[in-house]
């Protein structure tokens, strides 16, 4: 196809849009200081994403360790301690440096802007400082896997953490403490994007779904994180002076903290999952080719699941001593979380029922979402009940749960994200037989690493045991050999990914025929994304773009006048 | 990037906003959520300080007495007066008043130095008598006001040296906390006992209390630090912010159409007197 090189506004009205721009925002300046000083949210976005790919490396190969150490009873190749070191920093990475800033930093960054037609976030500069605040706390883990590792686990429960541990608490707690910071930003600035940069036309019921997602994860980026901040500073100052807040022999109380701690973290649980959420009900659409079904009941969903997810903190502490009456408040509030996660899988489900779905990588890790975190939410009803719960608590069943929903759920949202906005982010489309391959490998991986985590956990293998009774041997291995199989999947993943920068095919403005309007500026986008926003409407009307063959993507059809949708 | 300020006669509207009005209601929206941020930021401290006080209640009343109310009290007048010169430097900028608004900038500072000073001079003291947070506490003789406050010498603590379970419920009567009487059961067996029940009432100062409940004091010292040492860097990352602007408004960037900067400062420095207002009584002014 031939380069159009002539301004976007030039052709705006004719029938095909401009599919490409010889200079856009991966080449309008070069130098490494052009991307380090980059106020240019698609720019901060790209940075993100080679950031949390190499904590995912990290947490991952910690991960691989330690199954590699439980492939049999006994212990191989650590010892006891090297064990916690490897589950902790497994966890505190994944959590704190991948998942957090997963999807709203590297995906939300590159795509927010983009879908309200606005040329960039409302605090370019303030973007930029989240980003680095992101990496002085990634320095922090580092330093603390230099200087003595971490062996409290990522929850960093007192009183091990404040008095007994002898590894590098201080670091860590200082590095999730700027991490949080970096976080708080980031929905700052996205609570203040959605609110005062819509394009004309946009009201808060032509949002698509993945701003209201944004917006639901903002509100509790920018509540609840305040509060880990100020839990990890008095833990910092309980640990280096004593100040005994969390210390019951200087009069504190060590439960307090894991108040303070799940205050934060269980909202936190939802600022991983939203996100995903968010990215899952665009890829139904778009795929199944439909407009989405119940866009109410999931945009409301979205910001309910965020209000309530205030409300259940103490499901964490069932076993904790905290009082039965507290216990069946919280296991009851909890129960209520499931009904606006049920809401989105059944409207997700109605979306694809008669739609013309097709089967391309992102429509793939849909899928797969949707069975994964199906698994995921509804196990997690064994653990809000108190009674079962005392049973499972700390055991691999829990373990299996929340991996269900952090890996199974956001990992795969996140992963369906990148393949669908890999050819407005980089440009080129990748080889779709090879990552549909590489997808449904993880998929398989993911299920034989986890499964056998639950029946495992309800036969009673505690969690975080560097040992284990021969009787669990057999489960053992198939998790271990499923997390092999994961890890190749997702290098697969990687490999594909990156092959199409340097041979895939030039992608066009619109591959997947999504209606949103990210997909009206070419791919790349140039710097300022949109000359003029665009007119919004309906953001599910599907049958505004049809297939060009010429183009080789989707382009507007002409004239066309959306028709009224409830 | 030349092109980042698109708007030529405008040179502090940025370019992706649409004009100023706009630039400064997401301003105004941003800097309000950075509020409520930061008033959840200080609720987990102000929450410790309640269950925390929740469980030691005299040791807050009689440690207490250590803080200097007169110089509390000041700098609560310095703070309330900085608020009125931020909120008028507002006002200034609106009306386009340079040189007024530059003073009124200046006076802020001045009084955000003048509460560090004060705060510098009561920690110094703190810090000189032996009342340092946690573990680096250790109090010298005296450190703890002898007159003048005849309340405080009145919280006392029980001494208690029988099994006797009424032993309890004396204690509670008499304003202690049921964690000293245990304490002192536990630690202090061989001391006499005077009281009718095999404990006595004796003043925290008396030579008679074990250092271990004596150092149940440092309690309060380790969240009187906290609070007033995380309040005392807003206040310095305020000083840094004004700086800022008054360097801005020499250079005569706010005019009444561009004033958000100077709004948005002064609405952080509100938040950080309004913390005050609240932290001066509930560490100085208990009873």
């Amino acid at each position: 196809m031939a380069q159009i090189d002539i301004p976007l506004s030039g052709r705006r009205a004719q029938d095909v849009p401009v599919q490409h721009l010889d200079t856009n925002y991966l080449n309008v300046s070069k130098g490494l200081l052009s991307w380090f000083l980059t106020l240019d949210h698609k720019r901060i976005g790209v940075m993100y994403l080679l950031g949390i790919t190499g904590a995912f490396a990290l947490g991952g190969l910690a991960a691989l360790g330690f199954r590699l150490e439980l492939f049999r009873p006994g212990m191989q190749y650590m010892t006891h301690e090297q064990y916690n070191q490897f589950f902790t920093v497994h966890g505190a990475v994944m959590v704190f440096l991948f998942i957090i800033p997963g999807i709203p930093a590297a995906l939300g960054n590159m795509v927010l802007p983009l879908m309200l037609g606005a040329k960039d976030v409302a605090f370019p500069r303030l973007n930029l400082g989240s980003f680095y605040l992101w990496m002085i706390g990634a320095f922090f883990f580092l330093w603390t896997l230099i200087g003595g590792g971490l062996d409290t686990g990522w929850t960093f429960y007192t009183p091990y953490s404040s008095t007994l541990s002898s590894t590098a608490v201080i670091q860590a707690t200082a590095g999730a403490f700027v991490l949080g910071f970096s976080s708080i930003f980031t929905g700052l600035n996205f609570i203040v994007t959605i609110h005062k940069m819509r394009p004309p036309g946009m009201t808060w019921h032509k949002l698509p779904l993945f701003l209201w997602g944004m917006y639901a994860t903002a509100v509790i980026q920018v509540l609840a994180t305040p509060v880990l901040g100020i839990t990890l500073l008095m833990l910092i100052m309980e640990r280096a002076l004593g100040i005994g807040i969390f210390d019951p022999a200087n009069g504190g109380d060590p439960v307090l903290f894991q108040h303070f701690f799940w205050f934060y973290s269980h909202p936190a649980v939802y600022i991983m999952i939203l996100p995903a959420m968010a990215i899952v009900s665009e890829l139904i659409a778009t795929f199944s080719r439909k407009h989405i079904f119940g866009y109410k009941m999931i945009a409301y969903s979205s910001v309910s699941i965020a209000l309530l997810s205030f409300l259940v903190w103490g499901h964490h502490m069932f076993v904790s001593g905290q009082s039965a009456l507290s216990g069946v408040i919280f296991s009851a509030i909890t129960f209520t979380i499931a009904i606006p996660s049920a809401i989105k899988v059944f409207n997700w489900l109605a979306t694809i029922y008669r739609g013309s779905v097709s089967l391309e990588t992102p429509m793939l890790y849909a899928l797969e979402f949707i069975w994964l975190f199906t698994i995921g939410g509804l196990t997690g009803l064994f653990l809000s009940v108190m009674s079962t719960d005392v049973v499972l608590h700390d055991t691999y069943f829990v373990v299996a749960h929340f991996h269900y929903v952090m890996v199974g759920g956001t990992l795969f949202a996140f992963l369906g994200g990148l393949h669908y906005w890999w050819p407005k982010m980089i440009g080129r489309m990748y080889d779709e037989g090879l990552s549909r391959l590489a997808s449904i490998t993880a998929f398989i991986g993911f299920n034989l690493a986890f499964f056998p985590q639950f029946i495992m956990g309800s036969k009673g293998m505690p969690r975080r045991y560097a040992d284990y009774k021969p009787d669990f041997t057999l489960y053992h291995q198939l998790s271990t050999i499923g997390t092999l199989v994961l890890g190749a999947g997702i290098l697969m993943i990687v490999y594909t990914l990156v092959k199409s920068i340097f041979s895939g095919k030039k992608a066009p403005a619109n591959p997947w025929g999504g209606a949103t309007m990210e997909w009206e500026c070419p791919s790349p986008p140039p710097h300022f994304n949109f000359e003029h926003p665009p007119h919004a409407s309906d953001p599910y009307d599907m049958e505004r773009v049809k297939w060009d063959e010429q183009v080789g993507g989707w382009v507007p059809v002409p004239g066309y006048q959306s028709r009224v949708h409830h | 990037m030349s092109h980042d300020h698109g708007h030529g006669d405008k040179p502090f509207l940025a370019h992706h906003f649409e004009d100023e009005d706009h630039q400064f209601d997401s301003g105004k929206l941003g800097i309000w959520v950075f509020l409520v941020t930061e008033i959840l930021f200080f609720s987990g401290l102000f929450c410790a300080y309640a269950i925390y006080r929740s469980m030691h209640p005299e040791v807050f009343v009689f440690a207490s007495k250590a803080l200097d109310t007169k110089w509390g009290a000041i700098n609560t007048c310095v703070l309330l007066f900085s608020s009125l010169t931020a909120a008028w430097a507002v006002r200034n900028a609106q009306l386009g008043q340079k040189n007024r608004l530059v003073m009124n900038l200046a006076l802020t500072i001045a009084c955000a130095f003048g509460f560090m000073g004060i705060k510098y001079v009561e920690y110094t003291h703190k810090f000189h008598v032996g009342l340092k947070p946690g573990d680096l506490y250790a109090p010298v003789e005296g450190a703890y006001p002898e007159k003048g406050h005849g309340h405080a010498r009145a919280v006392t603590v029980a001494l208690d040296h029988s099994a006797d379970p009424e032993a309890h419920d004396v204690a509670h009567e008499a304003g202690a906390g049921e964690h000293p009487v245990q304490e002192a059961h536990a630690a202090a067996p061989e001391h006499a006992a005077d009281g009718e029940h095999g404990h006595t009432m004796v003043p925290w100062d008396d030579p008679r209390v074990p250092t271990e409940i004596k150092n149940r004091l440092k309690i309060f010292f380790g969240i009187y630090f906290c609070m007033t040492g995380l309040h005392g860097i807003h206040v310095l990352l305020g000083i840094v912010v004004f700086f800022w602007l008054l360097g801005r408004a020499i250079r005569g960037h706010f005019t009444p159409t561009y004033y958000g900067p100077v709004d948005f400062s002064a609405l952080y420095w509100h938040l950080v007197d309004l913390i005050w207002i609240y932290l001066f009584p509930l560490l100085y002014l208990i009873h």
